[in-house]
């Protein structure tokens, strides 16, 4: 008689290892030129810093040295926003709208003949799957722009007798886990709607923003209207404080969007914040299990759970807990964890040490806490940033790794009964940016959606974004829209 | 060969039966797609595949002399190239069981064979028992059988199912593949019902296509029978096997589907006892990929015999 445990393992399926192994499929790195320094992009021209400083950037999967970086300080930030105020006040703003819809679309087109020298520099820099920055990222990107230089002569359309005028400067300061994307997500809306720009990329990943900048000097964009100014939170500090900017758009953390608020209180100055989530993904027993146990995939470990709106809190119906689980424990299995270049790797490099650091302080949290730590048995390479995708089944609402945002590929796992009890698990959080449900039941998705406190939830999917649909969060997740016509709004008065 | 079961067989609990998104199982059957196999893995799989090949003819026209060419065919695939395997099996209507029988002695290579009224299954059930009787008796290892797609469309599941078990017990120890034809189930939720239907009642395997209707085998289709294979073996522990059929006629789609079987089900299945492709020009694209992965250049279609 064969006992329970080894009726269980006979029934195993065994994904992990496999006699037909995947060989190795890098995407080539021959065409990427990388200048061994890249400069601070203010009014048209590639200009040192005033300092002379210079920090590195390094690949997250190698850890090796990509390029320098320069450290832009209070006085580049001056110049900057000098220069963006010069080209509001004698081009930009004097230019006929239709004539700044060009020039967008210019940008996103070249965006899309240059599509795979950017994917390969996104993943080098910021240790995402070549398949991602290549199918989500690049694209998604170009598409912004497409978008948002369609809503350039059309702004009195979209707001209706309401006489829509542009702010002036707007200083954006953007995170590291979607450096191109979310640059674009800022400048598209904000040149549709006749600001200029000072923009931060985050200090681990500058080159694609850079990169921009060369791909918009080539688009003959007036000179000083989008500027580019590199280094950490001092030079960000020295955007939110400036006293010659508009608007603050922010995207990244919690407690420097806070900081962001307390600065900017009193000045005049508008400003929308992306901040962190903690979000509910939600099956329900009527749901499709195995797409549900792909939007659970995809929920917490696209971009390495690198996401503000990861479905990072999966809340499974006690009927079909178990086997969900399994179904989610064997499809862990199959992911490939690895060279982010790689175009078989699903998940790539976590982006930088101390990140890493972090999501390993919060496995040691949860394993103290208590909750069921399970990890997926891939190996992972010994060089460079990787942590293996990391499941704590059986958490409840009051451990810390069910609280706090960890950005990283770690998904808590609870299970609830009723309607009533989840929703009110769900919405029991600091956070309001995203949330997911699945269920067959089109009745049910709509009573969720109406009481989650959520910007955007999505039913029987996750992580789908568009240019069109507006994105942006309740509570600490910020404020303000970006993407569609809510996300002209903040960049215009009215 | 399999010992018949005396277990009773009773209907699935359709209550515990997932829902299926369509757009959930399309996106899936994508990333699958955009799995890149090269090199060695490209070979090693492109092996797999052809091992794993019903060669099929089924036409009204089909004669004993096709018959023979085919049955050549199927342990020569290519004699020029060494270390190739052959196909599972050769795929012929009942009446020419015998004569394949025959040609293929001492090859390894199995004889399955279409009944049961392939392939509308419009018959009673006496016709397609002594269908199956007669391809069993004529040496058939295998019987690829049709569902009454009629009889589920109105609901009657449990016909179905007692057809199906009836035709598992004429089949004695030949192994049974259940034909869903999925073209004609129209949503994906059939095609889980339907699945589960034919794996209650007893089938072997179970298989997309006839290949006389479209659309026959698609990747969605198939990951959603492959995904019921998968939670019938996670409650039992048993094994059935999976054949898309039909459409299949390119190397690059067929990794496609290899792809898909290694990543729902594992290694266990990645053999020709539990998985085939119902093809009949998929092993010429399969050639003439291995014979360029070794050449480094593609050969005209003309070096590759079609029979």
């Amino acid at each position: 008689m064969a006992t329970t445990a080894e009726k269980k393992k006979q029934n195993s399926l065994g994904l992990g290892d496999s006699k037909w192994a995947y060989a190795a499929s890098p995407e080539s790195t021959s065409h990427i030129n990388l200048k061994p320094q890249y400069e601070l992009f203010i009014d048209g021209k590639f200009v040192k810093p005033s300092s002379g400083k210079y920090f590195d950037t390094i690949n997250p999967a190698t850890e090796e040295k990509l390029s320098s970086i320069a450290e832009a300080d209070e006085k580049d930030v001056d110049k900057a926003v000098k220069a963006a105020r010069k080209a509001y006040n004698n081009v930009w703003s004097k230019m006929p709208a239709k004539e700044r819809g060009k020039y967008i679309y210019r940008i996103a087109r070249l965006l899309q003949e240059r599509a795979r020298e950017f994917s390969v520099i996104e993943t080098l820099d910021g240790g995402k799957p070549i398949r991602e920055s290549r199918d989500i990222d690049i694209p998604l990107a170009a598409n912004h722009f497409f978008y948002y230089a369609g809503w350039s002569d059309k702004l009195e359309y979209a707001f209706p007798n309401r006489k829509p005028q542009s702010l002036g400067v707007a200083g954006q300061i953007i995170p590291w886990n979607f450096p191109l994307l979310m640059a674009a997500w800022k400048i598209a809306p904000a040149l549709a709607t006749g600001n200029t720009v000072v923009l931060k990329p985050a200090e681990t990943t500058s080159l694609t923003a850079l990169k921009l900048a060369e791909l918009i000097a080539d688009s003959g964009l007036p000179e000083g209207v989008v500027n580019i100014v590199t280094g950490a939170g001092r030079t960000g500090a020295a955007i939110v404080n400036h006293p010659d900017i508009d608007k603050i758009a922010f995207t990244g953390s919690t407690d420097v969007g806070k900081l962001i608020q307390k600065a900017i209180a009193g000045t005049g100055k508008k400003a929308t914040l992306e901040l962190g989530g903690k979000a509910a993904n939600i099956i329900f027993e009527d749901a499709p299990i195995d797409q549900a146990v792909e939007g659970i995939v995809n929920g917490i470990f696209f971009n390495q759970g690198h996401v503000c709106c990861a479905g990072s809190r999966l809340f499974v119906q006690e009927g079909v807990a178990d086997i969900v689980i399994r179904k989610l424990k064997d499809r862990l299995e199959t992911l490939i964890v690895g060279d982010p270049l790689d175009k078989n790797t699903d998940i790539g490099a976590i982006n930088s040490k101390q990140q890493l650091a972090t999501i390993n302080k919060y496995i040691e949290i949860g394993k103290k806490e208590g909750a069921d730590f399970y990890q997926s048995k891939c190996s992972i390479p010994s060089k460079g940033y990787f942590c293996r995708p990391t499941l704590f089944l059986n958490a409840s609402q009051s451990h810390r790794v069910v609280q706090e945002e960890i950005f990283g590929p770690v998904l808590t796992i609870q299970t609830f009964r009723t309607v009533e009890e989840v929703i009110e698990k769900a919405n029991n959080i600091p956070y309001g940016l995203s949330a997911g449900v699945w269920t067959d039941k089109g009745s049910k998705i709509f009573n969720m959606t109406n009481k989650l406190r959520a910007g955007v939830i999505w039913a029987n999917t996750y992580n789908k974004f568009d240019p069109t649909s507006p994105f942006g969060g309740y509570k600490e997740s910020g404020f303000g829209r970006e993407g569609g016509l809510h996300g002209l709004m903040p960049y215009l008065k009215f | 060969m399999r010992k018949q079961s005396t277990t009773i067989l009773t209907l699935p609990d359709f209550s515990k039966t997932p829902t299926i998104d369509q757009v959930g199982v399309e996106e899936r059957v994508a990333r699958f797609q955009t799995r890149s196999i090269k090199k060695e893995s490209k070979v090693q799989g492109l092996k797999l595949g052809l091992s794993m090949i019903d060669l099929t003819t089924l036409e009204g026209k089909d004669t004993e002399g096709k018959v023979k060419q085919l049955c050549y065919k199927a342990a020569h695939l290519h004699d020029v190239m060494q270390g190739l395997p052959t196909v599972a099996a050769v795929c012929v209507y009942p009446t020419f069981v015998k004569l394949a029988k025959k040609q293929l002695e001492g090859t390894g290579i199995k004889v399955a064979s279409v009944a049961t009224a392939f392939p509308s299954g419009q018959s009673t059930r006496k016709v397609k028992i002594s269908d199956t009787h007669f391809a069993v008796d004529s040496g058939a290892d295998e019987v690829d059988m049709v569902i009454s797609r009629g009889e589920f469309l109105e609901g009657n599941y449990s016909y179905v199912f007692d057809e199906i078990a009836a035709v598992k017990q004429a089949c004695g120890t030949a192994r049974l593949k259940v034909i869903l034809e999925t073209g004609e189930l129209s949503t994906l939720d059939n095609v889980r019902r339907a699945s589960e239907i034919a794996i209650y009642a007893g089938a072997d395997f179970i298989k997309t296509s006839t290949g006389k209707i479209s659309p026959a085998a698609t990747q969605p289709v198939t990951l959603v029978m492959l995904e019921t294979i998968r939670d019938y073996y996670y409650k039992t522990g048993k094994m059935v096997g999976m054949k898309p059929a039909g459409g299949i006629s390119t190397a690059k789609i067929a990794l496609q589907y290899l792809v898909m079987l290694r990543e729902t089900l594992g290694d266990k299945w990645l053999t020709n006892e539990w998985y085939r492709f119902g093809a009949s020009s998929l092993a010429n694209d399969i050639l003439m990929q291995l014979q360029k992965e070794q050449d480094g250049v593609y050969q005209s279609g003309d070096y590759f015999s079609k029979d």
